[in-house]
This record gives structure tokens, C-alpha cells and sequence, in this order.
């Protein structure tokens, strides 16, 4: 496991690499929020969360996570390749007939680290919950993530799901919400204004926790470290991860242009010029 | 022919009650979780004494779908009850993503199903129910007749490792089969042995279809009951194996013709042999307020619309 600054932050560039070269084989999949993320799953997966490779469904005894936004599956299973849940080869067939890498994440086809299928949205918090109930039933003290889109909060679910994991002080959940402010259609603000929403969080009962680099990858761990110590305190915990869309590849930083669209030949090159091979190619 | 008797007019719902009721006692791992339908559901009796293993999750079936898919992940067998119209249409993607397509071994348990219902109208009587359910691969949809049976059944999907969905309804109906049955999954229950023509009923209508099977006896016509209480997965065998002697089959569901039990049956003898069918069932329309006698009347559903049924099929031999 890395451990050094260094060696996360170079785990992250191989991890955009393989983002970029996944949806450019298939010249579809998601690589805007893919990339906002990478800090995000890199932190979780190699520091922050207790788990182990050798894959059960249960997951007793050890943290979850759960991917509730499904379409940013490119960094998802690059973290999941990477830190030892399939052989990194496997990333060669994302998308392709007869893989386990849906173009959303499935239990389906048994992929080892995924959990449950996501992709339709809003739907993560509450499976969330649902395990993490089952994580007090079972006396198992360890702890539930999840991830969110900002643009997936407009989906009703999410704020039954909000509402019930506050009024049953389910404090064994960090739920992360991917602030990038973007979605398919445009900005967040323009497409459906979500007004404050860590405000909105304070007033269904939640803590609250703020990490304003979300592409800085100590920052998140440092962030990451604090929501766990405010666990088992009868609140739920929500970080809103403050990330850049697109981060790493500049020509698709800051807008909501590459959400769904994959990079062709000559921009596959520069993005992967930019994040130069670290950990080695699939 | 063999009789059955009623033994006292139960709801299917309070057989769901005792049933978790005794899963609490024999299965540690079973979990329950209601939206806001507690007493309607008949679960007061294990929230009383399991209150930890049970979940009220409000007015929020969304929620309590994937809460139930997410229980799953740490060896949970979580039931979740409400009315038939929130425990499908309102949650359909929910069911399909979280517990269906994930594989969540969920049982959906669902009452008031169906005209049934009654005053409340149209907008609480599901007739499609069957059908949105029985097209998700992988689930398992179960229709009970009685009160002893929906104990049973309730019991007995606890063991199996699957998604399912378990529908029965509001009013207090005939109970009539035995205590203590088994209750096999996809296995259909030959209730009288006839030769002229074959009644496959399922839920509310299995009773109705005994009633019509003693008039059509005292006119000389001898009908062969089948108890379809899965609809999925179907006993092909047991509905080829009868018509392979009659000739002819008359479906009975509560519900929409389109997407019911009466399909699946049509498919069944499409691909292996095709005889004249009749559909017993609501005919593309959604249903009103009114006692449950008089819809069931009105919507053709009962005794006399099954015996009737029957006599046109033969007809059509």
C-alpha cells in the first residue's frame, strides 16, 4: 500500500489513465465525473477504508462502499483493479460483450468489490443505509460509504433516504456527495437549482463536513479522517467533496461537456500525455 | 368430487402476519420493514416482539426497497409490507435495480392486491401488479388463496435464496386448505380431478373456482381445480398434464388479463398445446369503490363468471 504523498498522487495519475483509455476503447462511458473522483477513490481505497480483496458479498467485519452514481464506473473499477479486487488486464473489456465491467457497476456478472448495481440514480443512499442497519444488527462496528452525484440529489429517493437515516440515527454512514456542480444538461444551478445543500443536510439532522479541495488527495484523507471520527455519535455524516469535473485532463476541466462523451484518438494522446504512465498500463 | 370446507372466514393478510410472526421466533436473520401500514399489513405482533429486527421506514417505499436490497449485504431476509400498488408500481425501478437485477434476496410482501380492496377505488386496487412483477427476471410471484396457505408461503420463502413477491388481500375469505401444508415454491396444488375441463385459479378466485366446480357437477360437468399459487415459476407440467385430459382451461386472477396468470398460461400452451382458454379476469380497466362482493361481480370474477366460462370453453372443444 502506498503511503507517501508521492505514491498516492501517482496511483491517482495511472488511475486517470486508465479512466481515459476505457471509455476511449469503447468511444463511450463517463469521463468527466470519473476523473473529479480519482482522489476521492484512490483515498478511500488505499488509506482510508479497512477491507479486504478476498471479496464476500456480507462484508462482515469490514467497511463498505457503496457507488451510487453508477456512470463514473471508469475510476471505480480502476481503483477496484488497482487495489486487488481483479486483475488489472480486466479493464481492457469495460463495455465489451460478455464482461464483468458493465458500463454500469453489477453484481451481475459477480465483478469482486461491487455490491450492488447502480446507475439508475438515487437509489445508493438508501442500499446504503439498508447495510448499514445491518451492520448494527450484526454488532460490526465498521463503517458504511457511499458516493452521490450533486446533479443525483434531485432524485426524490435520496431525501427519504436522507430523512430516515437522521430520524433513526444511523451514524455508522459517511455518505460523500460529488459537489462539481455540473450535470448532463448544463451547470446544476441551471438545469434544477439545489440551492444550499449543506444546509439542507444541517436541517434533516445530519453532521455536516466540508472538504474544499476535493482534488487534493491529502485534503480528502485529512476530510475523510474527521468524518470517521464523528461516527457512532447518533447523526449520520455527509462530506461534500467540493471537486472539479474532468480534473487532470485540462481540456475537460470545468465543464459539463465530458460527462458522457469519450476523448478521441488525438485527445486520448494529450490527456494521457499529461498524466504520464506511473503504475504501468492494463 | 372432493368437498372442501371453509372453516371460518380469515384474511389472506393476517395468514402474512402469522407467518413473519413465526419466522421471528425460528429465524434470526428474518427482518421486516413497513411503510406506515403496520396494522393494515397484520406485522403488529412481530414489531412487538422483535423490535429491533423491525423497520418503519414512513411513507417512503423507495426508501424501504433499497433499504431491504442493502440488509441483504450482511446475510439479512428482510420482508417488506405495504399495499400491493406501493410495493410495485410506485417502486418499480427500485425493485429492479436494487433487488432484482442485484440479485437481493428481498421478499416483497404485499396485501390489499386487486378489486379486493374494495371502497378505497381505483387508486389503491393494483390489477397489473402480477405483470410488472413477472417480468423481472429472476423474481419469484406468488399469489395465495387462503389464510393457512399465505402462512405457509410466508414461511416457506424465508428459505429460499431469491427475490419474491408474495401477494394476498384485504377480506376475510374462505379458509379451506389444510393447517399444516407444505408449501412447495412453483408447485401447483390439484384440489378436485376432472376430465370435461380444467379451472387454473390463483389468489381470492381459487375458492371460486371450487364453487363453480360443484355447480358445473350438478349439471353433469366434471372440472378439474387447479391452485396456481406461483405464477412464477409456473407448473407447466401440472397445466399440460390436465389439459392433455380435458381439452379446454379457464384462468381465474384478480387481476388484469393483460400480463396475468391467464398469459402466462396462454404461452405455456402456445409452445406445447394449444386448446381453447377463457380469461377469468379484469379486461384492461382499472377497478372503483364498491364492497368487494359487488365488484367482483361487476368485474366478473366470481363463481358464476367462472362457471359460465367453462361451459363456453367446452363449447369451443
Amino acid at each position: 500500500m502506498p503511503h507517501n504523498t508521492q505514491q498516492l498522487e501517482d496511483f491517482v495519475t495511472q488511475v486517470r489513465r486508465d479512466i481515459l483509455r476505457q471509455v476511449h476503447k469503447v468511444n463511450s462511458g463517463h469521463p468527466g465525473g470519473s476523473l473529479g473522483c480519482a482522489e476521492f477513490f484512490v483515498a478511500l481505497y488505499q488509506e482510508v477504508m479497512e477491507y479486504s480483496t478476498d471479496f464476500t458479498m456480507d462484508g462482515l467485519n469490514e467497511d463498505l462502499f457503496f457507488l451510487s452514481n453508477g456512470h463514473i464506473s471508469p475510476v471505480f473499477y480502476s481503483v477496484l483493479a488497482r487495489s486487488g479486487f481483479f486483475p488489472v488486464e480486466e479493464l481492457a473489456t469495460f463495455r465489451h460483450i460478455d464482461s464483468r465491467l458493465q458500463g454500469h457497476p453489477t453484481t451481475h456478472e459477480g465483478l469482486p468489490g461491487v455490491r450492488i448495481a447502480s446507475g439508475s440514480l438515487g437509489q445508493g443512499m438508501s442500499v446504503a443505509i439498508g447495510a448499514a442497519e445491518a451492520k448494527k444488527l450484526n454488532k460490526d462496528s465498521h463503517i458504511v460509504y457511499s458516493l452521490h452525484g450533486d446533479g443525483e440529489l434531485q432524485e426524490g429517493q435520496n431525501w427519504e433516504a436522507i430523512m430516515y437515516a437522521a430520524g433513526h440515527k444511523v451514524d455508522n454512514l459517511i455518505a460523500t456527495v460529488d459537489l462539481n456542480g455540473q450535470q448532463i444538461d448544463g451547470s446544476t444551478d441551471d438545469v434544477l437549482p439545489m440551492g444550499n445543500v449543506k444546509d439542507k443536510f444541517l436541517a434533516f439532522g445530519w453532521e455536516v463536513l466540508e472538504i474544499e479541495k476535493g482534488n487534493n488527495i491529502v485534503e480528502i484523507i485529512k476530510g475523510l479522517e474527521e468524518a470517521k471520527a464523528l461516527t457512532g455519535k447518533e447523526k449520520p455524516v455527509c462530506v461534500l467533496l467540493k471537486t472539479v469535473m474532468g480534473n487532470g485532463v485540462d481540456f475537460m476541466m470545468h465543464t459539463h461537456a465530458w460527462h458522457g462523451k469519450a476523448p478521441n484518438d488525438e485527445q486520448l494522446a494529450t490527456g494521457l500525455e499529461q498524466n504520464p504512465e506511473t503504475l504501468g498500463d492494463y | 368430487m372432493k368437498k372442501y370446507t371453509d372453516t371460518g372466514k380469515k384474511d389472506t393478510r393476517s395468514g402474512f402476519g402469522a407467518g413473519l410472526a413465526e419466522l421471528g421466533k425460528t429465524n434470526e436473520n428474518v427482518v421486516a420493514l413497513c411503510a406506515d401500514l403496520t396494522g393494515s399489513l397484520k406485522m403488529d405482533e412481530f414489531k412487538a416482539n422483535h423490535p429491533e429486527r423491525f423497520f418503519q421506514v414512513g411513507i417512503a417505499e423507495a426508501n424501504m426497497i433499497g433499504m431491504a436490497a442493502g440488509m441483504t449485504i450482511g446475510g439479512k431476509i428482510p420482508f417488506t409490507g405495504t399495499f400491493a400498488n406501493f410495493s410495485t408500481g410506485r417502486v418499480y425501478d427500485q425493485i429492479r435495480q436494487s433487488v432484482a437485477y442485484s440479485g437481493k434476496n428481498v421478499k416483497i410482501c404485499a396485501s390489499h392486491a386487486g378489486l379486493t380492496l374494495g371502497e378505497d377505488g381505483a387508486t389503491h386496487q393494483i390489477l397489473e401488479d402480477i405483470g410488472l412483477m413477472k417480468m423481472l427476471p429472476g423474481m419469484t410471484v406468488i399469489n395465495t388463496c387462503d389464510f393457512n396457505q399465505t402462512k405457509a408461503a410466508t414461511i416457506a420463502i424465508a428459505e429460499h435464496d431469491g427475490p419474491v413477491y408474495l401477494r394476498f388481500g384485504r377480506p376475510k375469505v374462505a379458509n379451506f386448505t389444510p393447517e399444516d401444508q407444505k408449501f412447495e415454491i412453483g408447485k401447483a396444488v390439484q384440489l378436485t380431478e376432472g376430465n370435461d375441463v380444467t379451472i387454473v385459479a390463483t389468489g381470492h378466485l381459487v375458492w371460486e373456482a371450487l364453487l363453480a366446480a360443484e355447480e358445473l357437477e350438478a349439471k353433469g360437468i366434471s372440472a378439474e381445480v387447479i391452485n396456481i399459487h406461483t405464477i412464477k415459476p409456473l407448473d407447466d407440467e401440472a397445466i399440460l398434464a390436465s389439459v392433455a385430459k380435458t381439452g379446454c382451461l379457464v384462468t381465474a386472477e384478480e387481476h388484469n388479463f393483460l400480463g396475468g396468470l391467464g398469459e402466462s398460461v396462454a404461452r405455456v400452451l402456445a409452445e406445447n398445446k394449444p386448446v381453447p382458454q377463457e380469461f377469468i379476469a379484469t379486461k384492461d380497466t382499472f377497478g372503483e369503490s364498491g364492497t368487494p362482493a359487488q365488484l367482483m361481480e361487476k368485474y366478473g370474477l366470481n363463481a358464476n363468471a367462472i362457471k359460465n366460462a367453462a361451459e363456453k370453453v367446452i363449447k369451443r372443444k
